[in-house]
């Protein structure tokens, strides 16, 4: 819409910040004690779209608020460099279906050890080239973290993830805080 | 031998290109230091790096430049033009690059991603209709089974609801269930919400394409729905 000037008169934004002002005001009750002693550790992937090229690092501040409120402070763990200073993860700009797999995945290998110095069992890549890409690097070079959505673990602390929403859970994870769903017959 | 460069004859007829298209690109800046190239994890591959791409453009190697398949392994992610000390745009450069490449011959699937898009809505190319039952079919499941949520409503293309979602067309499509958390969130918090059902994927394979024509259409076509179709106030993307 900037690059064109298309008037409108809509605000835009990232659901990260609603969720961000959601706890902030109560209307999300979320906590972190199914995590404390499962100590399971979570990392940040950025992506270029709303870290550095937004010129703010407001959304990416708002997704740590998220994330260390519902899976506690001490077990997010920061890549480096981070934030507007991240390094992409390769499959941005088309890579992912740009037919060159060799280079992109020699360009992800910087985010894969990146992500594998935190030793983080999960990665948050709120983006969905950031996501596919980080999982078929994991896969490619054969690491042992997981890749999810911020709402799968959302649900997960507020006790409504059902056992259907769970296929990229970890073991550790699959019984925790279950959502049981009613048996509906298939009348 | 290596020929040796006479400098003041340089013809660099695709850097004026691009140049009066970005005047604020400042490529002629460029003193080769190459703090680019040292951040940017694209860097050697194909043989090539930013700071080397943008000194072939500089030296007028346009049909070198024009072709080099390096233009598809940068991602525009734009670390570059962060560090640098001229603030030169390597990224809208690249950006350019692609454009220059005949529509035909740029990476058949990122074309074929922005023509889904174009023709409906989403580069995964599904139907609206199915979408909206997608959407309703999962709300129901989780109406049915899912205690706590016998109220969960989702609509589509509602008017006059506040706010607009902008998804990805991935997860309708591939993966049903993996929205559920999404809509439950949206319930617990009450939003007053609905799904645009044109141009409603949230990805943008036409801006990776460089074609700008394609961009601009998707991007017109939203807008005018979101604003005269159902009036949305706020319009929130998922990522
Ligand atoms: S950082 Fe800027 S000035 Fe330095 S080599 Fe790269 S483009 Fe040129
Ligand atoms: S925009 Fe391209 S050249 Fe610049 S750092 Fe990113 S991948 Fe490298």
């Amino acid at each position: 819409m900037r690059k064109f000037n298309i008037p409108h008169s809509f605000e835009f934004k990232s659901i990260i910040e609603l969720y961000a002002d959601w706890i902030k005001d109560g209307t999300l009750k979320v906590n972190s004690d199914w995590n404390k002693d499962l100590k399971i550790k979570f990392t940040i992937q950025d992506p270029c779209n709303i870290a550095r090229k937004i010129g703010t690092d407001k959304i990416v501040n708002d997704l740590r608020f998220v994330l260390k409120r519902v899976v506690g402070e001490e077990n997010f763990i920061e890549m480096t460099p981070n934030r507007s200073n991240n390094f992409c993860c390769g499959g941005g700009g088309g890579a992912l279906q740009a037919g060159f797999p060799e280079q992109r995945r020699a360009y992800g290998k910087v985010k894969f050890d990146q992500i594998m110095a935190t030793g983080a069992d999960y990665v948050i890549a709120p983006c969905h080239n950031c996501h596919a890409q980080i999982e078929d690097i994991c896969e490619h070079y054969g690491g042992h973290y997981r890749v999810v959505h911020l709402w799968t673990i959302l649900c997960l602390a507020m006790g409504v993830l059902g056992d259907n929403e769970r296929t990229y859970l970890g073991p550790r994870l699959t019984k925790l805080n279950v959502l049981e769903r009613r048996q509906v017959s298939d009348e | 031998m290596a020929e040796i460069l006479e400098l003041d004859n340089f013809v660099c007829d695709f850097k004026e290109d691009i140049l009066t298209r970005l005047p604020a690109a400042n490529l002629d800046l460029c003193f080769t230091c190459g703090t680019c190239t040292g951040g940017c994890p694209a860097s050697e591959q194909f043989g090539m790096d930013p700071r080397k791409f943008l000194r072939m453009l500089l030296l007028g190697m346009d049909e070198e430049v024009k072709k080099h398949p390096w233009a598809w392994v940068c991602t525009m992610c734009a670390r570059c033009k962060t560090v640098c000390p001229m603030e030169i745009d390597i990224p809208k450069m690249i950006y350019n690059v692609r454009g220059s490449w005949p529509r035909e011959d740029r990476p058949k699937g990122i074309r074929g991603s922005c023509d889904q898009h174009i023709r409906s809505g989403n580069a995964m190319g599904v139907p609206s209709e199915d979408f909206a039952f997608t959407v309703e079919d999962v709300a129901e499941e989780i109406r049915a089974e899912h205690p706590g949520f016998e109220d969960l409503q989702v609509s589509v293309d509602r008017a006059g609801a506040l706010m607009a979602l902008n998804q990805n067309s991935r997860e309708p499509v591939t993966e049903p269930d993996e929205m559920g958390p999404l809509l439950k969130i949206l319930h617990i918090a009450g939003v007053d919400w609905t799904y645009p059902t044109v141009m409603w994927g949230g990805e943008n394979y036409c801006m990776f394409l460089a074609d700008d024509e394609g961009w601009k259409y998707i991007t017109e076509e939203f807008v005018y729905h979101i604003e005269n179709n159902l009036g949305c106030k706020l319009v929130v993307n998922t990522e």
